[in-house]
Parts: structure tokens; sequence; C-alpha cells
């Protein structure tokens, strides 16, 4: 789950790692009241998962809470790469000397944290680790040992950080590093952490991603969830404890497995057409999880036609295929409905959709001429 | 021979009085499986269906021998588990559960790494070696003995390309199931050098997916070890970067984990990649030939 930069700042100040103070506004009015409370020049900042908001107009110096009404105003509905700006974070400008980098993510490939330091911060540090690699110093952390002040001095030197600075850089990685653990991050990245005037080191910009299986541990995060998913059907999804993904294409896709779900996206694109969504119905996928995530599905204007592909192994397709009558008595869909079984009482399910299902549901017999078959539906019926 | 589990597997199930846990249990037994114990804490002196239950891993082993354990606990316990089974010195531990922390995995890992004992999954189907054994949830119908080794990050794929290579006439030797998670205990190298030992397997289909780099490390491992050939599948080309497939590894983080890049790779290493299930069938049935 990635948060939004208000979000991860409100958590880095709890883990004591300094940032500028500020408040949450939705509306030009409360932009002003912030402004006001805070007082002194503001920075508006627009709250959306995505890089390059100060290109596209996103973040915004207001000199006095009229100026933080008036660009709260303009900021609010923008689009930004196709993100509606609907909250802003109104907090204290900085006055900045320099601006570093730091981060403790998650290295998958080395299955242990990693901690990187650089001086020159404020950009992609993708571009910064590929041209200018020595300005970037890595170091990874040994979980069962924890984050020691030796390492953070380690990278303090290798990165080069200014020396008036270098006390407030090791606080902030230490209380970076425990707000990764604390929080059971899979990254932290604070791009820039700047130095400021006033010799203070203060975290400008938060990027927090938590790891969707330990929210069970931290009620206070799952509450978040909530308000990082504005896609309505993958919001109906969530609620209903199905695993989904909004795609732009119009071929609806169900299927139980994420493997053979992925594949069948990848097959239907093979076959010239464009996946709607990826939906896992999961291992045992009886008749009322059929019925749940074909509800999904059919919520979504955008989809002419539907390919369920299902390979039972405890999973039994004559179980699938009563799910799928129930479900369309109750829903009452009139749009094509393409289905393989295979494995487990395929023969069984087959038999159940030729005998009893209604007419615009046909039965393939392997995955890639259902593919073939779901893609020439969907483009007649667009 | 084959891989991880065979007739000499002892096998000790954890969460065994579960409704999941049972099932499965009494399945593999069904199969073949030599199913020694159960391990239900406060439940010692009941049995499950003839299969003695422990309050411990420990005394499991101590009083049946047990070398295998399968753990079938919820997420919240399942750690935890995993450390009891590896501190009873159980050779191989093959976790189901799906959905444990990934920092407890990465503490787990990090432990496993200082002994000699696999771990398998966790979030995976767990083992087949047809005619044998099998430990875990996979539908054994769809499995052949033969001479075809598959190592997946994914369920369902396996059994669907297991069952196209079948109808070609190829069974297999053993087929695993390491998992969908970002980290797990065992990798596709653990796995490939398994077979490429094995004097039973001629061939290898790993079937991987989006997210991190395992894909392209066993694609250097392959070029410079195997004699084995081995045949390849990527699951996930349509996935958009940033969401999470399914699977919680199933993830592309900026440009890095995509499948195109991984099949890019493998095919640079020589490692011929199909572009479905089907294909990757006809291409392990041609291989063979």
């Amino acid at each position: 789950m990635d948060l939004f930069e208000y979000q991860g700042k409100q958590l880095f100040a709890k883990y004591g790692l300094a940032v500028p103070s500020g408040e949450v506004a939705d509306t030009p009015e409360q932009a002003k009241a912030a402004a006001e409370a805070i007082g002194g020049t503001v920075v508006v900042k627009a709250q959306v998962q995505v890089g390059g908001r100060g290109k596209a107009g996103g973040i915004k110096l207001a000199k006095d809470p009229d100026e933080a009404y008036a660009e709260a105003d303009n900021i609010l509905g923008m689009d930004i790469k196709g993100h509606v700006v609907k909250r802003l974070w109104i907090e204290a400008a900085s006055d900045i000397k320099k601006e570093y980098y730091a981060s403790v993510t998650f290295d998958r490939s080395a299955k242990k944290p990693l901690v990187m330091l650089s001086a020159m911060g404020g950009m992609d540090i993708e571009a910064v680790a590929e041209e200018h690699p020595e300005a970037l110093a890595r170091l990874h952390v040994d979980p069962l040992v924890g984050f020691q002040p030796h390492h953070a001095r380690w990278l303090i030197y290798h990165a080069d950080i200014d020396e008036p600075a270098q006390k407030g850089v090791l606080d902030a990685l230490t209380k970076a590093y425990e707000a990764f653990i604390g929080l059971e991050a899979t990254l932290i990245e604070i791009n820039p952490l700047i130095w400021t005037a006033d010799d203070r080191v203060v975290a400008l910009d938060a990027k927090v991603s938590i790891d969707n299986n330990a929210l069970y541990r931290h009620p206070d995060l799952e509450a978040l969830k909530e308000s990082v998913t504005d896609d309505e059907q993958e919001r109906m999804a969530h609620e209903r404890g199905v695993t989904y993904v909004k795609l732009d294409g119009d071929v609806g896709i169900m299927g139980n497995g994420a493997g053979i779900v992925m594949s069948s996206l990848d097959v239907v694109a093979l076959a010239g057409g464009r996946p709607a969504n990826f939906l896992d119905a999961g291992g045992g996928s009886n008749a009322e999880a059929v019925a749940t995530a074909l509800e999904v599905l059919l919520s979504d204007p955008k989809v002419k036609s539907l390919m369920i592909n299902i390979f039972g192994g405890i999973t039994r397709c004559d179980e699938v295929a009563e799910g799928l009558l129930t479900a369309l008595d109750k829903l009452g869909a009139t749009l094509p409905i393409v289905v393989r079984l295979d494995g487990t009482a395929a023969e069984a399910g087959r038999a159940i959709i030729a005998e009893r299902a209604p007419a615009n549901v046909v039965v393939e017999p392997t995955m890639l001429s259902a593919a073939k078959r779901a893609v020439e539906l969907a483009k007649e019926a667009s | 021979m084959s891989i991880l589990v065979d007739e000499n597997t002892k096998l000790v199930v954890q969460g065994v009085t579960g409704r999941e846990g049972q099932f499965h249990t009494l399945r593999n037994r069904a199969y073949g499986t030599n199913v020694v114990a159960g391990v239900t804490p406060g439940k010692a002196g009941q049995d499950v269906e003839g299969i003695p239950v422990f309050n411990t891993v420990r005394d499991a082993v101590e009083a049946t021998g047990a070398n295998t354990s399968m753990i079938f606990v919820p997420p919240r316990f399942a750690t935890d588990a995993i450390y009891e089974s590896l501190d009873a010195g159980i050779d191989l531990t093959i976790a189901i559960t799906e959905g444990i922390p990934a920092h407890d995995m990465m503490r787990v890992y990090t432990h496993l790494q200082r002994s000699n004992q696999r771990l398998l999954g966790p979030n995976c189907p767990g083992a087949i070696s047809p005619g044998k054994a099998t430990v875990g949830i996979m539908p054994t119908d769809v499995f052949t003995p033969g001479r075809v080794g598959i190592v997946s990050r994914s369920g369902t794929l396996t059994y669907q390309i297991s069952k196209e290579i079948g109808d070609l006439g190829i069974g297999q030797s053993t087929v695993v199931g390491i998992g969908g998670d970002p980290i797990v205990g065992s990798s596709f190298i653990d796995t490939l050098q398994m077979f490429e030992a094995d004097p039973e397997t001629d061939l290898v289909v790993m079937v991987g997916e989006i997210g991190g780099d395992e894909e392209e490390k066993a694609g250097e491992f392959i070029a410079a070890n195997m004699k084995t050939p081995v045949v390849g599948y990527i699951a996930g080309f349509q996935a958009p970067p940033g969401k999470q497939m399914g699977h919680a590894g199933a993830i592309i983080t900026g440009s890095s984990g995509t499948a195109q890049g991984k099949k890019d790779a493998l095919e640079a290493l020589g490692v011929r990649v199909g572009t479905n299930p089907t294909e990757v069938a006809e291409i392990v049935a041609d291989t063979l030939k």
C-alpha cells in the first residue's frame, strides 16, 4: 500500500523525524485557514501518487493566506498524469541550503533492508545511480542485527554529507530505519532530505509503502487503505475480499490463481485484445466466490466481453459452473461470456453450461481458443 | 530418484487439526505420502484419522522421526511455526500459508542461511513426485510419473503446464512450487541445482512471473552450471507497474521485474521461453526429441 505524502509525513513525525509543520486541506477555505495557522510563507502541495507534481504545477509557494486560497483553488481538481487532485498538504516553506537523498528499502534481491544516502538529492535517484554511482552510498543491513550508528557514519562519509549537517543526517537515518521496521514498510524514501539555512535536517518529501501482509498488526495503517483506493471497482473488490486490478481494455478476465490469471491477460493480448482487469477468484473458488467476482466485473461499463478461465484442482469445475449460473440469474448479464473449464470435474462443468446456461455463455476447450473468442466478441460488441 | 519429496519423506503437519490442514493432510496420505504426525498446541494425545497429534514439533520428531514438515497455520502464527520447525531440526519445511509479512520473512531467510535446512514457500502449493509422494495442496490427478522437472512461482499455472505436457504423453519427476511471495525460502536456483543433480530429470520447466530478479539470476545459473535443458515461461506481460498481481511478489517496481525484461534476459542466455502454456509444452516435446 502506497501512502500519500501527508500520511507519510504524519507518520515520520511520530517517529521523531523532523518535517515542516503542515495541515491537510480539501478546500480553498481550509487551505487559507491552514496558512493562517502555520504563519508566513507556505507551500501548497497536491496530494497525488505520481512523480513530477512540481513540473505539472501541483506545488506552489504562497506568501499569505489569500495567495494560499488562490493556489489551492487552482490546484484542487487539477489532473496530474491521470490523477485528479482531491487533497492538498499546506506546509511551512523551508529555507534550503542543500538537498540530500535518503531511503530505506526492502531489497528483495538481497532479502535484506537497503539503506541509501546521497548528497545529490532532489532529483530522480535512478538517474543519479546511473550517471553518478559513486554519489550514492548503499549499505545492506542484517535484519537480525539492525541499523547501528556505525552504519549511519559509513553512509554519511561515503555520501560526502556536509559537516554541519552530519549529526542531523545521522539522526534522520536512524529514525527512518526505525520507521521502516516499526511500520513494516517496504519503502521509506525522503527526497529531498534538506539541510536548512539554520542547520537543521528536515524531510521535505515522504514516500512510504507498507507491506499489505503486515497490515493486520497495524490497524491504524489499515484504516488509511480506504483513502488510497479511488477506483470504484477496486474499492468494491477490496470490500468483498476479491483480488482485482483495473486495466484499460475491454475484455473482462477472471480465473482461479494469480499465475493463471496473469497468463490469461497475456493470452488475450496475444490474440489481439486488451484485458480490462486482473481478477483472481481464489484457489477454493466456490459458487459464491464466482458470483462475487462476476459482480465486480459486470459493474465496469468498459467491459464488452468476459473470459472465465478455470483450471480445477481443489476447485471443482462443476461448482464453478453452478456458481456462474446462479450469478447470471441474479445479475441478469447479457454481455458475451466465454468459459474455459479444465481439470477436476471439467466435463460435468461443461455439461451444466451446455444444458442450462443462457445463449450469451459459450464454452471453449482451451485457454488460447477462449481468449481468441472473447477478443472477437468484444470487438463485435464495440 | 526425484527431489525434495519421495518414499523417504516422513511428514509432520503443523496445523493438522484445522479444516484446511486436515483436508490436505488426508489427501496427501491417500496419495501415498508417509504422514507420521500432526502438531497442534494443546491437542497432544488426539489423532486425526489415526495420525497422532503432538503439542510441539520437537515432540513429534522425537516420537516419529519426522524429517519434513508442512505448515498450515494462519499467517499470524506461521512465522513462529517456521522457526519451530527449523529449531526441531526438520530437514525440509514446506510453508503453504499465504500472507506472512515480508519483514518476518527477511528475518526467517537470514536465520535459514545459517543452517543446511531447506524451506519451501511460504505461499506455495508444495511439491509432488508423481507416484511417490505429495506434500501440499496440488491436485494430484494432473501429474504422471516421468522425467520432466517443473519449478514455479505459481500453483494453477503449474497445473496448467503439467496438464499440457501430460497431454503430449510427458510425465514429471518432481513438481515444485517455490511460492509467490517476495521472499521465499528456496529460489529457482536452489531448485534447479537439485534437478541438475537428479539423474532421473531430463529437462526442467521454469515458470516465472513479474517481480524481483530471481528469473534473471536463474538464467545466469543455467548458462554457467546446467547440462539439463531448461524451458522457460513468464507470466505478466500485461501487468502495469506498481500493482500487485495477486501474489505479494508479483509486482513491477519502477522499471525492474517486467516480464519482457525476464524473457529477454533468459533468451539472451540461451533459454527458450514459450509465450503461452501450450507453446511451452510444444517446446518441451521438441527439446526432448
